[in-house]
């Protein structure tokens, strides 16, 4: 069962890796970026349910607020800004 | 895993993580590939993360780190789309040519 789920995960991994190799625009990589941070987010929680361990759970907590603070410097970025504004 | 209950939400979770991502492959434009892939994928990870919590217990250690992963989830990730439309709207990526409506070209050019 669970090797299932993890490999349906692995599936969604490979598809925002597609759309980060292949997107027009770099918006589109942008997004697949922040999805596939929220993803692996997801991967740790299974881990830490098949395991019994919740160590992985610490993982969770600093990927998810790494990701976001990555996808704030790329919008600025995006927007033309300085990161000192 | 010895609860059924746990192991209902961790699938539901996995399927909307899934389809999200499908969305992400299969849409036009970058605020049609934003609108579908942040909703479902935020909710399948919470359905994952509420899972875990679940399996752990109400009252342990692992079950309260999985609540405070969910509140971090469910704040940072409709931030992060937010500023991420607004920023590919100002920046100037165009819409798909079969969307109608332009609400903040509009509210612009006021």
């Amino acid at each position: 069962m669970f090797t299932f789920l993890f490999f349906s995960l692995i599936v969604a991994s490979f598809m925002c890796l597609y759309r980060i190799m292949v997107g027009p625009t770099p918006p589109d990589r942008m997004v697949a970026i922040d999805i596939l941070g929220i993803i692996v987010v997801g991967m740790c929680a299974l881990f830490a349910a098949n395991k019994g361990r919740d160590f992985y759970l610490y993982i969770a907590i600093s990927w998810s607020i790494l990701s976001f603070v990555g996808t704030l410097a790329l919008v600025k970025f995006l927007e033309g800004r300085g990161f000192d504004e | 895993m010895s609860n059924n209950f746990a192991l209902g939400f961790i699938v539901i979770g996995v399927i909307f993580d899934l389809l999200g991502c499908l969305g992400l492959i299969r849409l036009p434009d970058i605020y049609n590939r934003l609108q579908a892939a942040t909703k479902s994928v935020t909710l399948g990870t919470c359905a994952i993360l509420f899972g875990v919590f679940l399996e752990f217990g109400v009252f342990s250690s692992g079950g309260l780190k999985a609540l405070i992963c969910i509140i971090f989830v469910m704040f940072t990730s409709p931030t992060a789309a937010h500023a991420l439309a607004r920023g590919s709207h100002m920046s100037g990526f165009k819409l798909w040519e079969g969307s109608k409506v332009d609400k903040l070209k509009k509210d612009k050019g006021k």
